[in-house]
């Protein structure tokens, strides 16, 4: 029982802490000529289907992440972090950071 | 032989593993779990086995490369200590930077349980000196993600500096792509790292050390570090 609306206080100080952060997004995609079986099987489940017009998948990661504060330059620089250190193996993958606002 | 077998959330292997090291070695491993951020003192060879760590999310061995005992074993390394990863323990290894590369989903798709050939390219090395250079071993693999790659320049200088410890091969030794069971480049089993200290490898030796369980070829590896570390002693 951890109700929020019961303890004001507590709920004024999350809302106040939610309007200073921003929305990111970090994309992660297989780098071109390393051979992705999961992307060519979804590809021939599409085609096999009857979609038209494909022709080919790759297939990717996106992770949305809710960064504190409202600095965009520091944003950025943690979450390119995150995708360094863990998000992306850089060996076979790239990786995208986008700052939502 | 003093030996440390990690032990990760989702990990199944360690027992397998420290069952061998047991058998084998005659001296009981110390299990080491991977919230510790030291190694019991004056252990030798530190085991990451094979398992589900974090149920292989994100990517498999991706969190459990980035656990706090990890900087231990990269000291341990550096010290030239040695570092033994199989199967999810060599996804661990190579996600930890400890061996280059990448372990990809098996090339067919499928997980794989079976036995495979296994060619041990060299035996000067403290893993491999229970065998004979060229000899083909009959051990198990279990794994979807195991199809070994690199960039070209990392694959020539692991070809070039003899780090390829174990191939896929025929039953005869030869290299047969029908035979790469995963699709792995150049058929690569098992890696050393540059000063030959650290090895990963996808197959299960530690599950084919017992004349009740049929197949003995593991043993070798096992019998060849005890030896190793008797001899330093």
């Amino acid at each position: 029982m951890r109700g929020t609306a019961a303890v004001p206080c507590c709920g004024g100080a999350e809302s106040a802490l939610s309007d200073q952060s921003m929305k990111a997004r970090i994309t992660v995609t297989l780098k071109s000529g390393i051979l992705d079986p999961q992307g060519k099987a979804i590809e021939g489940a599409l085609k096999s289907l009857g979609v038209a017009g494909v022709a080919s998948v790759r297939q990717g990661k996106v992770f949305d992440i809710e960064v504190e504060g409202a600095d965009r330059g520091r944003a950025e620089a943690a979450l390119k972090e995150a995708a360094e250190k863990l998000l992306a193996n850089t060996v076979i993958e790239n990786y995208r950071v986008e700052v939502l606002g | 032989m003093k030996s440390a077998v990690l032990v990760f959330p989702g990990i199944n292997r360690e027992r397998d593993m420290a069952r061998t090291l047991r058998l084998v070695s005659g001296s009981e491993p110390a299990m080491v779990w991977h919230a510790e951020t030291a190694l019991p003192a004056g252990t030798d060879l530190v085991v990451v086995p094979g398992g589900f760590s974090y149920g292989d999310y994100l990517r498999c061995g991706a969190i459990a490369a980035r656990a706090p005992i990890m900087d231990a074993v990269r000291a341990h390394a550096a010290r030239g200590g040695l570092v033994l990863g199989v199967c999810n323990g060599f996804q661990i290894l190579c996600e930890a930077g400890l061996l280059p590369g990448v372990l990809m989903r098996n090339a067919g798709l499928k997980f794989i349980c079976k036995d495979v050939y296994l060619r041990v390219e060299r035996s000067d090395t403290p893993f491999t000196r229970g065998y004979n250079a060229g000899q083909v071993i009959r051990v198990p693999v279990a794994h979807g993600e195991g199809n070994y790659t690199a960039d070209e320049a990392t694959i020539a200088r692991l070809e070039d500096e003899g780090r390829v410890a174990f191939r896929y091969v025929a039953p005869d030794g030869d290299l047969d792509p029908s035979w790469n069971v995963n699709g792995a480049t150049h058929a690569i089993a098992g890696i050393l790292n540059e000063d030959r200290n650290v090895l990963g490898l996808m197959p299960h030796p530690e599950n084919h050390v017992e004349d009740a369980l049929g197949p003995t070829d593991g043993r070798g590896l096992f019998v060849g570090l005890t030896q190793y570390f008797a001899k330093a002693a």
